[in-house]
């Protein structure tokens, strides 16, 4: 099936006064219709970055490298004109944002802030009492209760779970082909991010649009991903489907992240793994594997040499030179017994 | 995999770890903020080379060949030549020499009713919002009566009443301006001291004094340095004011608004006299003024990782 | 455990807010519990339950409105300034945010000596000097990190630094309020070794915040979970997981998500539906009731106690 997005070396640098920041480096993976891909990493990996230009939001002193490609359905949106965005943004592609209280007008009241993104891409010509019985309906999809009562109220007198169920059916009036969802639930509490989640798996059986999630939280990939994108340090370390990631990471930072959250379900007490040392300087990337100052199983050529792409089948790619046969990974724990999670 | 690469033995042997990495280090001084801020606002830098100019000129001015007091009135009303690069007054004095002494009398009385004002302003600000409650209410209502008088009015009234003098001069203006710098601080004070650092040190046991003055007043110099700059500036524009008045600085000696007034009796047939002191206080005030922006700019809370 | 002595108690803790027009916002409403000497006891809740605020006015740093806090058999709320002073010398507390509990303008030395100076712990600028490397080397900080601003570091750096700083003054027991919240992921296992690793070297005694479960079930040895100002369930950090009494941590606990697809999807979930009423008008009875799957008549009626309903396992509920 053909990929609804594909990003091909996309490369993304800041010019910052103290130099170039390379917030992304030539990064490449597909997402597919009515998947969910997942885009894991530490703050400053360029998770958010990637999502950005994915709807032409990279401004100055941001710029998308020459050579980047994002084909959307065939197209290359980065050679989009200003007109072309506008279409695409908001009607082929909606955005949700971790803080619903600042991405919603507090001045405005609901049901016209979420009338509003219709009516920007209102192609019928539908009457305003359609587009409000549709912006009821969403409400109603997203599990408000009192739909018609909640169009009148302003953001404030909403609680955080219900705003951001407002911001979900915002970005879904017009149904779009892809949703990104920018750490959708990192400000809710537990039992509201489990409602939420639960919500975002329906709509997508009932709407049928691809999600891109950026998160930091394992828990939420593994309950939400079909696919999973690792990115460290502005690359992709590793990308594969949910259980080939979490059942059989082959990068040592992949490995490492899943081990540094304890389990809830398990009882063992054992250190956790950590991470040593604090993610590379984006201004002078270094020369081989970003992850090598940090990596235990660290090999002269990793110092030296960027690893290449290797293809473990069934869509599992990792960047890591752990993968080269002439590699020793008799004492890397996770290439060896395949047991992953103690 | 990539030909070009030659592996060795070495290739894949275990990498020797070198020092634990620090992480990325961000270098970041106030004093380097504010001069690249400077630098790079060309107005900013004008500003600052008139600033410099002005004082450095006042502070050489007894080396004017010229004594800006004796009258000399073979030269009265001497247009600007060689000799007299700003002409002669009514009475032959060299006004370029009389402007120079005119701006030491400005400078100083701006540059000390501003550190008094600071010193009176911040000193209350901060205990003011750091012990809060009743003593807070107290001084702030205080504070409020001086920021609501009509000062301009007052200070021409305590002058009258006052013998004249620099240090009287500079006494007036400080007593009507630090209740703005008191507010400033105060409400910076408000919500510093509601930050974990502080309550990291009460917990610590430090007494009220040591917060105040180690972890406080650092951390608001930034607002006060800004409100310093701008407190120069209104304080050479109300000496001027007062002076313009006949109350500041008495005759003869010169301040730039005692120039300007002796220059408004001329003003029709030489308007010449009062260009040179309107312009330099202009000028000067401008510059303060344009410092004051670049400085609350550069001191502006950043992002540093 | 019990058989330790008892280092904090909490009796009857009440702690509530003016909210304006005469009403009442009840952060903290009669909470009663122990910690033993060289335990930790973890609080989970959602925001806004009350467990910051309840954390903080233990060590004294938020004034009560009724009830008790002893530490070592002394009333915290009601020392003298001696003994305030030397209370400061044995309870010590991180921050949330480690980037607002540093000052901007202090070096790393001068903030981990702060205590040190204030308690007068050296007797000379050496010895001062040596403590202070010692404790960076503790938090695993190098000395070349001494003289450097606090604005050079990162985030899980400079909760070493709030560690360190914590740790100069040699106290016994430690109030670490969402130390690892601000963090990210890989950081939050280096903070969480190290503060395991401290806490057994110096025999700490750790009152341990955080709204992420899985991690306070890895550092703790009790669980107590709040829910709008109260304490509903208190247990040993095995036993609560296993064994849920209250319908509330069983919503909780079955909410967190686990970073296992299978398990994940095989999971039972209890969604609750709603959300937190507002701690300024609670419903009446227990405070669960609105949102509760398993409610009854008297629980809107009358507030449960809290009652060992197995040895060491407390709950407030009507079910039991």
């Amino acid at each position: 099936m053909e990929p609804l997005v594909h990003i091909n070396n996309l490369s993304v640098s800041y010019f910052t006064y103290a130099g170039e920041v390379q917030s992304v480096r030539g990064i490449s993976f597909n997402i597919e219709k009515g998947k969910t891909t997942a885009l894991v990493g530490e703050s400053g990996c360029g998770k958010s970055v990637t999502s950005k230009s994915l709807l032409g939001l990279i401004e100055k002193p941001g710029v998308i490298k020459q050579g980047s490609e994002i084909l959307y359905e065939g197209k290359n949106i980065l050679e989009f004109t200003e007109k072309e965005w506008l279409h695409f943004r908001g009607k082929e592609c909606s955005m949700i944002f971790q803080d619903a209280l600042v991405s919603l007008n507090p001045t405005m009241m609901i049901g016209k802030q979420i009338m509003e993104n219709l009516q920007n891409h209102n192609k019928d010509n539908l009457p305003t009492g359609e587009i409000r019985r549709k912006a009821k309906e969403m409400l109603d999809l997203v599990g408000i209760p009192d739909a018609e009562a909640c169009l009148n109220k302003y953001p404030h007198e909403l609680s955080g779970g219900m705003r951001q169920r407002v911001m979900i059916a915002t970005a879904l009036i017009t149904n779009p082909k892809l949703l990104i969802a920018d750490e959708p639930t990192t400000a809710l509490d537990v039992t509201i991010q489990a409602q939420i989640l639960e919500l975002m798996k329906e709509l997508q059986k009932k709407l049928g649009m691809a999600i891109i999630m950026i998160t930091h939280d394992l828990g939420v990939v593994a309950d939400m991903a079909d696919e999973i994108v690792v990115m460290y340090a502005g690359k992709i370390v590793e990308k594969g489907s949910n259980e080939e990631i979490f059942y059989n990471p082959r990068h040592p930072y992949t490995w490492a992240l899943m081990n540094s959250v304890p389990r809830l379900d398990l009882d063992s007490k054992q250190e956790l793994v950590t991470i040593e040392g604090t993610i590379p300087d984006m201004i002078q990337p270094p020369k081989g594997c970003a992850f090598c100052s940090r990596c235990p199983y660290a090999m002269n050529i990793c110092a030296q040499h960027m690893p290449q792409n290797t293809d473990l089948g069934d869509g599992h790619q990792v960047a890591c030179w752990l993968t080269d046969p002439r590699a020793d990974v008799s004492h890397v724990p996770f290439l060896t017994g395949g047991a992953v999670n103690v | 995999m990539d030909n070009q690469i030659v592996f060795d033995q070495a290739s894949f042997a275990p990498l020797e770890k070198k020092e634990k990495d620090l992480g990325t280090v961000y270098h970041y001084s106030l004093w380097k903020s504010i001069g690249k801020e400077i630098r790079s606002n060309p107005m900013a830098v004008f500003a600052c080379a008139f600033l410099a100019v002005i004082i450095v000129a006042c502070l050489l001015a007894p080396f004017s060949p010229y004594d800006p007091n004796k009258l000399d009135l073979a030269s009265k009303f001497a247009p600007p030549s060689l000799q007299h690069p700003f002409g002669c007054d009514e009475f032959g004095r060299d006004y370029f020499t009389r402007a120079l002494y005119g701006g030491r009398v400005s400078l100083t009385v701006g540059f000390a009713a501003m550190l008094v004002t600071v010193f009176i302003g911040t000193t209350i600000g901060i205990f003011s919002g750091y012990i809060g409650g009743k003593l807070d209410m107290l001084l702030m209502r205080f504070t409020d009566i001086f920021l609501a008088l009509p000062s301009m009015l007052l200070m021409v009234v305590l002058n009258t009443f006052l013998k004249p003098s620099m240090t009287t001069l500079i006494a007036v203006l400080s007593l009507f301006s630090w209740a703005s710098v008191a507010r400033i601080t105060r409400a910076e004070t408000m919500s510093l001291k509601e930050r974990d650092y502080v309550h990291a040190s009460k917990n610590l046991g430090a007494n009220s004094f040591v917060i105040a003055v180690k972890h406080i007043l650092p951390n608001i110099l930034g607002p006060v340095i800004v409100a310093a700059s701008l407190g120069v500036a209104s304080a050479i524009l109300s000496e001027s004011s007062l002076s313009f008045l006949g109350l500041g600085i008495s005759i003869p000696n010169a301040s730039w608004g005692s120039m300007l007034q002796g220059a408004q009796a001329h003003i029709l047939d030489k308007p010449i006299l009062a260009v040179y002191p309107g312009l330099l206080i202009l000028l000067t005030v401008l510059s303060f003024n344009i410092l004051g922006d670049v400085l609350r700019s550069a001191l502006e809370p950043k992002i540093v990782k | 455990m019990s058989n330790r002595p008892v280092d904090l108690e909490v009796k009857n803790l009440c702690k509530y807010y003016n909210a304006g027009r005469k009403r009442v916002l009840k952060a903290v409403d009669d909470v009663s519990f122990v910690i033993y000497k060289g335990e930790t006891l973890g609080i989970v809740g959602e925001s806004g339950c009350g467990k910051t605020t309840c954390g903080k006015t233990c060590i004294g740093m938020l004034e009560k409105t009724g009830g008790t806090v002893t530490y070592q058999g002394k009333d915290v709320h009601s020392l003298s300034k001696q003994e305030r002073f030397d209370f400061s010398g044995k309870v010590q507390m991180i921050f949330q945010d480690p980037y607002a509990s540093l000052d901007p303008h202090q070096k790393v030395y001068d903030i981990v000596a702060e205590g040190i100076r204030i308690h007068k712990l050296a007797k000379d600028k050496a010895q001062e000097e040596r403590m202070v490397l010692e404790l960076l080397d503790m938090v695993g900080l190098n000395a070349e990190h001494a003289m450097r601003n606090v604005h050079e570091f990162s985030g899980g750096q400079r909760q070493r630094i709030g560690i360190a700083r914590a740790l100069a003054v040699e106290p016994e027991f430690l109030f670490c309020d969402e130390p690892i919240s601000a963090l990210d992921v890989s950081i939050q296992a280096q903070i969480i070794n190290l503060l395991m690793k401290l806490q057994k070297q110096r025999e700490l005694t750790m009152l341990f915040i955080a709204h992420d479960l899985s991690m306070v079930k890895h550092i703790s040895d009790r669980i107590a979970v709040m829910y709008l100002g109260n304490l509903v369930e208190l247990a040993n950090s095995a036993d609560l997981y296993k064994n849920p009494l209250h319908p509330y941590t069983g919503a909780l606990l079955s909410a967190v998500p686990i970073a296992d697809p299978k398990a994940s999807r095989q999971r039972q979930k209890v969604m609750l539906t709603g959300d937190v009423p507002s701690p300024v008008n609670p419903p009446a009875g227990c405070r669960f009731s609105g949102r509760c799957s398993r409610c009854m008549d008297v629980c809107s009626q009358k507030k449960p106690e809290l009652k060992e309903v197995e040895p060491g396992h407390f709950v407030a509920c009507h079910l039991y």
